[in-house]
């Protein structure tokens, strides 16, 4: 992975630039002890590594807006950071950097249910926002897996999707409004407590662009009703190709559930070992919710059972309770957590048309064999988001690079069959050097030419998202 | 003037790129935008047909001058929908012609369910459009969730025509409910109106529209409440609604659901107030500010108006003998004192405002400064959105 080279110039002035931030911000708000901006030297895509020059935890709009004019000034490039949750490395410091963490902002601002909107400060995590609302009915849809860490900053940078988002939309589509600070420290509201924000939807572009447009320090977000109750059925199949169709015919039917998990064999056996959720041994299997009433369940687990069993399923298990919910769920969330069990694993993001799921899935067992390479695939089927997992041993000398040919292809692939790199993950400097698979270079240049409005001098996470001798010219 | 009618995109890039001053960007012609008027005009008509529909994966992909109407169509016979009810306002502007896909999606236009499923914008998957300089430019794709570099898709949904002449969209679709059911009120004032409303979206009854046609349009004001979905579930959350909202008044059940044609394309303002000279405004607000927002303006001005998504969106419309510039900076006013926006629709006269809600110095920056990067010439429907 190829980091632009640092600015010696700015790493000698170290001390005068902590110096100037440690005047706008209260005591221990930063942080320049070599031993602890370790911390933030990477985030969960833990292959890079770099300790930045400083890092900076601003507690108010107003001190973010100071930290942002004096990098401004002195013209030092700043790595916006959430929870460090990313699995794409889009915190991902460089050593002439200033991470800007949104820990300390973590406040309910406005708690609204009659209009049906939450106002809350960006570092506040996905799930402590459901938290806020949940005892009076509500909830907070997009539910990324990092869930109990990530932070709204993070999930509008990246436009993190979740489980649940077949039904309820990923980050954009329940995003109301932004209080926004720009790379020279001007603050900026975008949108509010009401539907579309106005003029050209710029509240659309900030969410997704990955940090590098401005730092959104309070978010205004829709807020749901729960529903009266929630119930999966699982489905066990003996080949991944009649899954997929099985897929297909399930939101062709009219229904629309929740989620539609898949998992296949590798993920089963693996997360049997690991949590013993009691999963039919098969080879693929799918884990299907729906909301309602304890009726509207029964009657929309029936239509997706009767559906399932056109596809000679091996096993049905439709949940009768929590506690069979729980069961199901159980492998299921413990999926990650068990493939690194057995070993370092890169987890991909691509997303494809559900209709190629089948041809997908066989490619990408080919290509496993043909690297060797073990592929695990356990991911949100119903909207096409892929998340296979190749395992490799990051001691074992090429193993990593391997894996990281292995799944260029497999990304490739998902662009030929009209699909894209990433889903929900974002680019970060991960899938950085694979954009021009799927753009061309006019289609790229106009993305770069939108950062060059917001941040002409390129200073907000300036080596992510784009290729770096894409960017070059720009980046100063 | 002739027209310049392309009939491919690269034709489209072609004519863009020799085109010597501002033209006008027409699809159907449906939406009047008559400060450009002279200019030349620049019709996406011939860019027409559907490239691609799946209906097993939800996804649509047409040239952006197919009507609408073709795309319904066709969705129909597989039992799908463009889920954000695109309107249809040529009863109101007495524009007659074939709203296209290229124009619903250019101006972001959603009905009802756009409180529950989203805007236009929330089901545009991936667009080619061809900008300023006639590059042909993509973004996005055709899959449901796709975060590969920036969101132009957003961008240019809603961004009515000023970045780029749109040439092909890919749009998500979703299932016809098997079943709707309409929850009524009749004879509510606009306050409580909106906050039976807002009880019925607050309930967790999935509920996909929720209008209020208030007393300056109906004799008896009448409040819906939409469910849809299959026929028992339906009928089920029909009756919780039903026992929710009595506290608000008599509440009553249909299975009609006609009502809702009528409201998304305003045909309710067409029959009782067409007439030469008339103006219409879309409010987006705060639900609960909108009614307060409402008596005030009618008590200066004899407009007619009506509450979709809740209260979160009005509709209003004014006859030629109202003075419409004052009463168009009163709505702009009113949504920037509270927050929100008003946007002239259509005038059958020429109005001296500013269209769109004027947008704050940091953001009417941005805002140019992007227009600067997709129209350096300032040719693209120059001055529409201000």
């Amino acid at each position: 992975m190829q980091m632009p080279t640092p600015d010696q110039g700015i790493v000698a002035r170290k001390d005068h630039i902590v110096a100037r931030l440690e005047a706008v911000l209260p005591r221990g708000a930063v942080v320049h002890d070599p031993i602890q901006t370790r911390a933030y030297e990477c985030d969960a895509l833990t292959a890079y590594k770099c300790p930045p020059l400083c890092a900076v935890l601003p507690a108010s709009t107003d001190e973010v807006a100071a930290v942002m004019r004096i990098c401004h000034e002195e013209g030092v490039p700043v790595v916006p950071r959430g929870a460090g949750t990313s699995l794409a490395g889009g915190a991902l410091p460089t050593a002439d950097s200033v991470i800007l963490g949104v820990a300390r902002l973590n406040d309910v601002l406005e708690t609204d249910y009659d209009n049906r909107f939450i106002q809350v400060q960006s570092g506040r995590t996905n799930l402590s926002v459901t938290g806020a609302v949940e005892e009076d009915g509500f909830f907070y849809a997009p539910d990324p897996s990092s869930q109990l860490a990530c932070a709204i900053a993070g999930n509008i940078a990246m436009n993190s999707g979740g489980a649940h988002c077949l039904k309820y939309g990923v980050t954009t589509n329940n995003l109301l409004g932004v209080t926004m600070v720009m790379a020279d420290g001007e603050v900026v509201q975008i949108g509010g407590a009401y539907l579309d924000a106005g003029g050209l939807d710029l509240l659309g572009l900030i969410c997704g662009s990955e940090g590098q447009l401005g730092i959104v320090t309070e978010a205004t977000l829709r807020i749901l009703a729960k529903p009266e109750g929630a119930r999966p059925v699982l489905v066990g199949f003996d080949s991944n190709e009649v899954a997929g169709h099985c897929v297909s015919d399930i939101i062709k039917s009219g229904i629309l559930p929740v989620a539609i998990e898949f998992m296949d064999r590798p993920c089963i056996r693996a997360t049997e070992a690991f949590a013993g959720a009691g999963y039919p041994d098969c080879e693929a299997l799918l884990i299907i919710e729906v909301e309602g009433s304890d009726a509207e369940i029964d009657d929309q687990l029936a239509r997706i059972v009767e559906i399932a069993k056109r596809h000679n399923p091996v096993e049905v298990r439709e949940s009768n309770s929590a506690e069979e919910s729980a069961a199901i769920w159980l492998g299921r969330k413990s999926a990650f957590g068990a493939m690194g069990q057995i070993n370092d694993y890169m987890c991909l993001d691509g997303t494809i048309p559900v209709n190629e799921l089948p041809l997908v899935l066989r490619r990408i067992s080919e290509m496993s064999k043909d690297y060797g390479l073990d592929v695990g695939n356990v991911f949100h089927a119903g909207d096409g988001n892929m998340h296979p997992l190749i395992l490799f041993d990051a001691n074992k000398p090429g193993d990593l690079e391997k894996c990281e040919a292995l799944g260029a292809d497999i990304l490739t692939l998902c662009v030929e069959v009209g699909g894209c790199l990433t889903g929900e993950h974002g680019v970060g400097v991960e899938k950085r050097d694979l954009m021009a698979k799927q753009y061309g270079p006019e289609d790229l240049d106009i993305q770069m030419a939108v950062k060059d409005v917001f941040d002409p001098k390129w200073l907000l996470n300036p080596a992510k998202v784009f290729p770096l001798e894409a960017s070059e010219g720009r980046r100063g | 003037m002739t027209k310049l009618i392309p009939q491919s995109e690269q034709e489209l890039a072609d004519l863009v790129r020799a085109a010597d001053g501002p033209v006008r960007i027409v699809g159907g012609g449906t939406r009047s935008a008559e400060q450009l008027a002279g200019r030349q005009e620049l019709s996406t008509t011939s860019l027409s047909g559907i490239t691609l529909y799946e209906p097993g994966a939800l996804t649509l992909v047409a040239q952006a001058g197919t009507p609408v109407g073709e795309i319904e169509a066709v969705l129909r016979a597989e039992n799908q929908m463009l889920a954000f009810e695109p309107y249809d306002l040529s009863d109101v502007t007495r524009v007659k012609g074939a709203s296209t896909i290229g124009g619903v999606v250019a101006t972001n236009a959603s009905g009802a369910r756009r409180v529950q499923a989203g805007a236009a914008r929330d089901f545009l998957l991936g667009v080619r459009f061809v900008d300023g300089q006639g590059q042909v430019l993509k973004n996005g794709g055709r899959v449901m969730k796709n975060v590969t570099g920036y969101d132009l898709v957003k961008l240019m949904a809603g961004s009515w025509g000023t970045l780029g002449v749109l040439s092909e969209v890919s749009l998500k679709v979703l299932p016809m409910p098997e079943h709707v059911m309409t929850v009524g009120i009749v004879g509510l004032s606009d306050e409580n109106a909106v906050a039976a409303m807002s009880a019925a979206l607050g309930s967790p009854f999935d509920v996909t529209g929720a209008v209020h046609a208030p007393a300056c349009i109906e004799e008896e004001p009448f409040t819906m409440v939409r469910i849809e979905g299959f026929e028992n579930s339906v009928r089920y959350r029909a009756e919780k609604l039903k026992d929710l909202l009595g506290r608000f008044g008599e509440v009553i059940t249909s299975e009609n659901a006609e009502g809702w044609k009528v409201m998304r394309d305003m045909v309710t303002f067409s029959q009782s107030a067409r007439g030469p000279g008339g103006a219409f405004w879309q409010l987006s607000l705060k639900p609960s500010d909108a009614a307060p927002i409402m008596a005030g303006i009618s008590d200066q001005f004899d407009v007619q108006f009506c509450y979709d998504w809740g209260g979160g969106r009005v509709w209003v419309w004014a006859g030629e003998d109202v003075d419409q510039e004052a009463l168009h900076g009163a709505l702009q006013d009113n949504a920037a004192r509270v927050g929100g926006h008003a946007t002239l629709i259509h005038s059958e006269t020429a109005l001296a405002v500013p269209k769109f809600q004027p947008l704050s110095p940091a953001l009417s920056r941005l805002t140019q400064g992007l227009r600067q990067k997709f129209d350096p010439r300032g040719i693209l429907n120059p001055g529409l959105m201000e």
